[in-house]
């Protein structure tokens, strides 16, 4: 571990220094500027997060700090200084001597960020051979390895070896911010270094975060998840279309926020608001105040019964495993069934399942008191539309070709005859789902995630079924438009009283949303329950560790220093 | 265990996963063989006078005596499945049959000549993979005159007839400058114009598919993380795109080889070079059977072993490529 001296945090002089730095793109007449008079300074030691939903330019700011905004991206700026350097007009050289050494940069999206064809170990130590930190071969093995062993992975030597398909997306995460780390920069800057991990491995990478932080390092946290950033950050800037529009410390914004939008990125975080309330601000349709929540429906017909589901596949070293072993579950009519676990926990196994994608090798699902799995598929086709499905990505779910009214008048049920009829049905989808009819001509890839996510559901209610299965319907979305589309679900099932089976690796997602909730881990059920027993009793010790992961508000920082929330060492 | 499984399991094993190419590229070879042995049959014409046509080098009616002599001498009197049956187990031999002009097996006279084909055709192949590979390193993702300029003049060498194009070098490059040599020569300066030739044209080609990959490469996440390393541009490109958008490029390879061997054939006439050319010509005009079909089974055979050859390089470019 690094000895570092720190210097009470008056005395210290600013690390990296932005004043009036505005990003645009384009020539000159058609230029778009993404980004306008954003200023601030870090000294070391401290950690600054910019917040916001995307779009809003965090993430170009970001990169503008090292030259990388994007090819035809005009960057301008009073000052823009890091340790001494002046970063305006820097050369390729100059840039190249900055990155990875003095700046490391933690890219958004690790699943991709590795090169695929090469192995991670190699990835990791590139970095060290580019400045020339190390003298020779081994001692590049041996620094990848303590690097790899710094950032909590385990098996380092088997690790640096592997492919980057090999390694889970936490893993990944965690093998790239060691890549940020090789070079001991002074700076770090992480864009969304938790989205789309699960509880556990999101509070390895904050923990990981935070501890180069208090080895004296400047970090620079980008996320639209206020409850991550709430853990790390000393100071907040809260940016919308290209602007900040507040600024202050951690304490301040998560107390007390003064703009009207930061108080909307606050009310949408699941955890912060009783189970079941409205997330958002907008409402659909003739939606008014929800109805207080009612405990679980008991009493209601069973729609779809599991029972001892097994399902193996085949493991890396050439042996069986099962990813789903014996799990059993009912989901009454009404009634939302949360299925949470980490990646890898066997629960989108269990939803091809029930979707009948995937024949169990052991067990079988019922569904409406009928054989279901165990038919052929020509008898399960004509009740095929009785399940939907909602999936993580809507964008890959549609044919890229096809129209917004394409993708919903395809989705309707064959009774629906006249063409006149099947152009009413669409509209009042769109309605449903509270989309304009401006929308009908537009394809999927013109339209937000947001959006999508809602033509997705559309889609999925279209013909009218029983159930519909959602599979991590807003772990793609920012906090804001999760919010809305959790509230969307809401009112939708309100309105027309179908069942949900919704598998989530969020916990606070699963908990605003279900009636009972399934815990799975390694395909199995560890613990199920009503989502009251769930969260105030839980029966195992998996779940209490769950609970224990879960990013919460911390507003208060001198708790924040002290408590322990994140729990490291579950790999 | 599921039978399924363990069966794809069986399949995975890189051992079992060569026999199966093996085994495949045989059927191929097999019906090429076939095809070629279907041609000589059912060419028109007797073929006992076509023979005795070939070697007198006049046209003309044979006397009855002397055509039974060649039917019973070449085995044509016996029923066709017997003839295909001997042809194919003289095959499993290594012999392809005797030329009907030279009197000497066809097997000698293709491996004499097939030597000087197979170099113009890998060089070409490493020739024109150069010059992919180096314009595209220069123009990939940048917005100049000469990106667009180098782009163009791909497209316009990839649609231009190497026939054409070798008459055009032989013009320019040997009697005007005379920097190489006219015709003929087997030594290194006159392998340089018939390479470039059957080069170019592919060079267009491959350009095109690299270029697009390229492009598309460098705008990858993990290509900016690596810039953020501090890697420089160069770096980037060598180290981290070009393996990404060779590959299309490497499974392409196996069919332009196969497409290389039928044009250095062409090429080999232009520049009057040594080769399976001059051979394949000489034979084709003057009916001589036996050699045509032979390189037909030749190229069937190399074509198999070539697509072989791409596979296991992609493998080892791409570790993710499950076995199939």
């Amino acid at each position: 571990m690094l000895q570092v001296h720190l210097k009470p945090v008056w005395q210290q002089a600013d690390l990296l220094t932005v004043d009036s730095l505005s990003v645009s793109f384009g020539l000159d007449i058609s230029a778009k500027t993404v980004v306008r008079n954003v200023s601030f300074s870090l000294r070391p030691g401290r950690c600054l997060a910019i917040v916001g939903e995307s779009g809003s330019g965090k993430s170009v700011t970001a990169r503008a700090l090292i030259g990388l905004a994007g090819r035809h991206a005009r960057v301008h700026a009073r000052q823009l200084s890091f340790d001494g350097t002046d970063l305006i007009g820097l050369n390729d050289r100059g840039w190249q001597r900055v990155r990875g050494n003095g700046i490391g940069f933690v890219l958004q999206d690790a699943l991709v960020s590795l090169d695929p064809l090469r192995r991670v170990g190699k990835e990791i130590g590139e970095g060290l051979r580019l400045h020339g930190a190390v003298s020779s071969r081994q001692e590049l093995t041996q620094r990848v390895i303590a690097l790899l062993k710094l950032v909590g992975i385990p098996e380092p030597e088997i690790k640096a070896q592997q492919m980057p398909h090999q390694l889970s997306g936490g893993q990944r995460q965690r093998a790239l911010i060691a890549a940020a780390l090789a070079l001991d920069p002074h700076l770090l800057i992480a864009d969304e270094p938790t989205t789309a991990l699960d509880v556990t491995a999101q509070a390895q990478a904050l923990a990981l975060l935070e501890e180069t932080k208090t080895r004296g390092k400047a970090l620079i946290l980008i996320s639209h998840d206020l409850a991550v950033v709430s853990r790390v950050a000393d100071e907040v800037l809260v940016m919308r279309q290209g602007e900040v529009v507040e600024r202050g410390t951690a304490a301040q914004i998560f107390g007390d926020p003064r703009h009207s939008y930061t108080r909307q990125l606050l009310d949408a975080v699941p955890s912060r608001r009783p189970r079941g309330s409205r997330l958002s601000s907008s409402t659909i349709g003739e939606q008014t105040e929800p109805p207080p929540v009612q405990s679980p429906p008991t009493s209601r017909p069973i729609v779809l019964e599991a029972t001892n589901l097994v399902k193996r596949f085949k493991g890396p070293d050439g042996t069986l495993r099962a990813a789903v072993d014996g799990v059993s579950f009912e989901l009454r009519s009404g009634e939302t069934l949360g299925i949470v676990g980490e990646s890898g926990s066997g629960k989108s196994t269990v939803a091809r399942m029930v979707l009948a994608l995937e024949a169990p090798d052991e067990g079988a699902v019922q569904f409406e008191g009928r054989a279901w799995t165990t038919l052929a598929e020509r008898e399960r086709q004509p009740r095929r539309r009785s399940i939907s499905i909602i999936y993580q990505d809507p964008l890959s779910s549609f044919d890229p070709r096809w129209t917004v009214g394409r993708i919903l008048s395809d989705s309707l049920s064959s009774n629906v005859q006249t063409s006149r009829k099947r152009q009413e049905r669409v509209l009042e989808l769109l309605d449903l789902v509270g989309l304009s009819k401006t929308l009908l001509d537009r394809r999927p890839i013109e339209l937000s995630g947001g959006q999508r996510q809602r033509v997705a559901i559309a889609r999925a209610i279209a013909p009218n079924p029983a159930v519909i299965i959602c599979d991590e319907p807003v772990s793609a979305l920012d906090v804001s438009i999760q919010a809305q589309v959790l509230d969307l679900l809401g009112d939708l099932k309100r309105h027309l009283g179908m069942s949900y089976l919704f598998i989530s690796h969020d916990l606070a997602v699963v908990r605003h949303i279900s009636d009972r909730i399934i815990v799975m881990r390694e395909g199995r059920i560890v613990d199920c329950g009503t989502t009251e027993e769930i969260f105030i009793n839980p029966r195992s010790e998996y779940t209490r560790s769950l609970i224990a992961a879960m990013p919460r508000f911390v507003c208060d920082p001198e708790i924040s220093r002290s408590s322990t929330i994140f729990e490291r060492g579950v790999a | 265990m599921n039978g399924n499984e363990a069966v794809k399991r069986i399949a995975r094993n890189p051992l079992v996963w060569f026999a199966r190419r093996i085994l495949s590229g045989a059927a191929v070879v097999w019906a090429a063989a076939t095809f070629a042995f279907l041609i000589q049959c059912l060419l028109p014409g007797d073929r006992a006078q076509i023979i005795i046509n070939v070697r007198s080098g006049n046209v003309g009616s044979a006397a009855p005596a002397e055509l039974a002599s060649i039917n019973a001498q070449y085995g044509f009197d016996q029923p066709l499945v017997v003839q295909y049956a001997n042809y194919i187990w003289r095959m499993l031999h290594g012999d392809l049959g005797e030329s009907y002009q030279q009197h000497r097996p066809v097997a000698g006279i293709i491996a004499e000549q097939i030597g000087p084909t197979i170099a113009l055709a890998l060089a070409a192949l490493l020739m024109a993979w150069i010059i992919a590979i180096l314009t595209t390193l220069l123009i990939a993702g940048r917005d100049n005159i000469w990106s667009k300029l180098l782009s163009g003049a791909q497209i316009f060498l990839a649609t231009v007839p190497p026939y054409w194009l070798a008459t055009i070098l032989l013009v320019v490059f040997a009697v005007n400058l005379r920097i190489f040599p006219v015709v003929g020569e087997n030594s290194p300066m006159g392998l340089v114009l018939p390479t470039l030739a059957l080069a170019l044209e592919l060079s267009g080609f491959f350009g095109q598919v690299v270029l697009n990959e390229f492009t598309r490469v460098l705008e990858q996440p993990f290509v900016t993380s690596a810039r953020a390393r501090g890697m420089s541009d160069l770096g980037v490109r060598l180290h981290h795109v070009l393996r990404h958008a060779a590959l299309p490029g490497i499974t392409l390879s196996g069919w332009a080889l196969g497409k290389l061997l039928s044009g250095a054939i062409l090429i080999e006439v232009v520049f009057a070079r040594q080769g399976l050319g001059g051979v394949l010509v000489a034979a084709t005009s003057s009916r001589d059977v036996p050699i045509v079909s032979g390189a037909v089974l030749i190229s069937a055979g190399l074509f198999v072993l070539v697509s072989l050859i791409v596979d296991l390089a992609y493998r080892m470019l791409d570790p993710r490529m499950e076995l199939t």
